[in-house]
């Protein structure tokens, strides 16, 4: 495998991961506080919410996959293009509109689906481009 | 109104700034030689201690606060569009002329569909 599709590929899985750990983060984030209810903006409120936040599982797991969101961006920002990276990033988008559409049974508007659609040609136009344009600085050894 | 514009002025800065200041510093750590958990934790060690790195997360701090602050002034259907529209718009120009990336034209036809995109999703 060449050198640069052996670099396409790994940045490429690197911008799923990156992105399946925000979207499943943002909705273990979601659903942890559905589960512990409105807050009240109250000292003895907000302490309540403090304490049923940090003893939530689901919390907790959303929390996990952010972290695997923050290295994982910071991994592939390493050697990749940042201008690579965000638009390739945006499937995001579609890949919620499919999920809420396979798993929630929510209806999609054609003006959503239409911006789905744009997304998925310019995230490949984007993909086809050289992930690293930049000179790569000397790797450190590890 | 001239308020709720300054903010967003300064949550593009700070947001943009953020994001370019940690994808330098993370350039400047280098990348892992592997993807294997050890390595991943060297070059982690690595990246929080790069200078770029902790300038550029205050900003990303307080570029959420502002955030939270505009959504409490102005309607959500004009924040979040114009706040995810902005890594593309803004994040792009400051890759080419503050990092040096080289867009080409293939790249920048496809950041255009993904703006345009983004765009109607997040209207809808």
């Amino acid at each position: 495998m060449g050198h640069e599709l052996r670099v396409r590929i790994k940045t490429l899985v690197m911008i799923l991961v990156m992105v399946l750990c925000a979207n499943v983060g943002d909705l273990m984030l979601k659903r942890g506080m559905s589960q512990i209810g409105a807050v009240q903006l109250s000292r003895a409120g907000l302490e309540l919410a403090f304490r049923l936040t940090v003893t939530n599982g689901t919390i907790w797991i959303g929390i996990l996959f952010l972290i695997g969101f923050t290295v994982s961006y910071m991994t592939v920002m390493s050697w990749a293009d940042y201008s690579y990276v965000m638009p390739a990033g945006a499937f995001g988008y579609a890949l919620l509109t499919l999920l809420a559409v396979i798993f929630l049974h929510e209806s999609v508007s054609p003006r959503r689906w239409i911006g789905v659609v744009l997304i998925c040609i310019g995230v490949l136009l984007v993909s086809q481009t050289k992930p690293r344009t930049t000179e790569a600085a000397q790797q450190v050894a590890a | 109104m001239i308020r709720s514009v300054l903010i967003f002025l300064l949550f593009i800065l700070t947001s943009t700034g953020g994001e370019i200041a940690i994808t330098y510093g993370m350039k400047e750590t280098g990348e892992p030689q592997r993807l294997r958990p050890r390595q991943l934790l060297i070059f982690l060690g690595r990246a929080v201690r790069n200078s770029w790195f902790w300038v550029g997360i205050p900003q990303l701090a307080l570029s959420f606060y502002l955030l939270l602050l505009l959504l409490s002034w102005e309607p959500i259907s004009l924040v979040i569009p114009a706040s995810a529209l902005n890594p593309y718009v803004f994040g792009t120009l400051a890759a080419k002329y503050i990092l040096g990336e080289q867009i080409s034209p293939r790249r920048w036809a496809g950041v255009t569909l993904v703006c345009a995109g983004v765009a109607l999703v997040a209207l809808s």
